[in-house]
């Protein structure tokens, strides 16, 4: 039975009503801590690279390498989903969100097989990003490219 | 035999002779912990992997069942079951060692009422003695079918539900009981266009509703 639309506009209201939902002042306030405190450990280990003689691409590099490594340890042992019901998208906007995509349904569907399993369902969660990511970076391509050849911007140094 | 449009009002005996339930850590923790027979604390239910315990769930309330009513699984005419897995395995895993003609169910939330009511109409037709109808569900196979895979970093919304962890079996028998099964009226589908996935409550309530109207 479908419902007529006077109806289903009622109940979407009265819905709206009575679903409790998290506050948001306290979510944001949460997620600033954690992806600010992310954002300082890799500032540090970033520093602390470059004080010891790496070059700032190299530091940059190992920073990551570091955070991708810790969430993915982090995801193998359950407790990144704990942090990120915490910190929300704190935890999932930086490089460790991303990383936590990946790897979680690795280890849920291992019990599938190598391929069947982990390989056809690894990127479930972090397709569109990786799709879309790309998608954009060639319309931007493109884009930036027509405004080369029509001389509105110059071609850069190389 | 037919009661008002939609309805059955049985003429023969249908009683809930036996029934038994397992549940999970979580749901033994709750309001309702003390009423399950069996309470596994390992979720795994000492099996390899999610689906397998569900069905090892499934496959130890039926037996139970059976057990309790002190009667013999070959006077059982039909199993009619389901869960809410693709082409319902944890039921077709878990009730193949009883060796019994299978009716397989996918109700969703309903698949218990459904085989109730499906099981009661056949009793009520003289199909058999004893017919026993078991359903599954299981929070790991649920998030690993319909939502995210358990170790991915979410925030479940405050009106997210929480799939149970729990088995239930009943069997249903003409001779004696504490229940009594009179009749069964099925329900329809409601859409009342709840388009959030995470809020399975607003998109189900209308159901309940709408039998409250019927029948008030």
């Amino acid at each position: 039975m479908k419902a007529t639309q006077e109806e289903k506009m009622e109940y979407e209201q009265y819905i709206k009503q009575v679903t409790p939902t998290h506050s948001t002042v306290k979510n944001a306030y949460r997620a600033f801590i954690t992806g600010g405190g992310i954002c300082l450990l890799g500032e540090f280990l970033n520093q602390v690279f470059q004080k010891n003689g790496l070059q700032k691409e190299q530091a940059a590099a190992w920073t990551l390498i570091i955070l991708i490594g810790a969430a993915v340890i982090l995801t193998g042992f359950n407790l990144f989903s704990k942090l990120a019901k915490f910190g929300g998208a704190g935890v999932l906007v930086p490089i460790t969100g991303f990383a936590n995509s990946v790897v979680a349904p690795a280890i849920e569907y291992k019990k599938e097989g190598q391929v069947f399993g982990i390989g056809v369902k690894i990127f479930t969660i972090s397709g569109p990003v990786i799709l879309y990511g790309i998608v954009a970076s060639w319309l931007l391509g493109v884009g930036y490219y027509i405004l080369i050849l029509t001389g509105m911007i110059s071609g850069g140094a190389s | 035999m037919k009661q008002g449009k939609y309805s059955q009002r049985f003429e023969h005996n249908v009683f809930i002779t036996e029934a038994a339930s397992v549940a999970g850590k979580k749901e033994g923790e709750g309001p309702l912990g003390k009423l399950f027979d069996y309470v596994e604390e390992d979720s795994k239910f000492g099996e390899d992997n999610w689906e397998a315990a569900e069905s090892q769930m499934q496959k130890q309330a039926a037996e139970m069942a059976i057990q309790k009513a002190g009667i013999s699984r070959g006077q059982i005419q039909y199993l009619l079951g389901g869960d809410l897995l693709g082409q319902t395995i944890a039921t077709s895993f878990g009730v193949m060692d009883l060796d019994l003609p299978v009716f397989g169910l996918y109700g969703a939330c309903s698949t218990m009422g459904e085989s109730l009511a499906l099981g009661s109409m056949l009793m009520n037709g003289g199909a058999g003695e004893y017919f026993l109808c078991v359903t599954s569900s299981h929070f790991a196979t649920a998030e690993k079918q319909f939502r995210f895979p358990l170790e991915y970093g979410n925030q479940r919304p405050k009106s997210s539900t929480w799939t149970v962890t729990g088995a239930a079996a009943v069997l249903l028998g003409k001779e004696h009981g504490r229940v009594k099964v009179r009749g069964v009226t099925p329900g329809k589908i409601v859409d009342f266009g709840v388009r959030d996935s995470m809020n399975m409550g607003a998109a189900m309530a209308p159901a309940n509703g709408i039998i409250g109207l019927c029948s008030g």
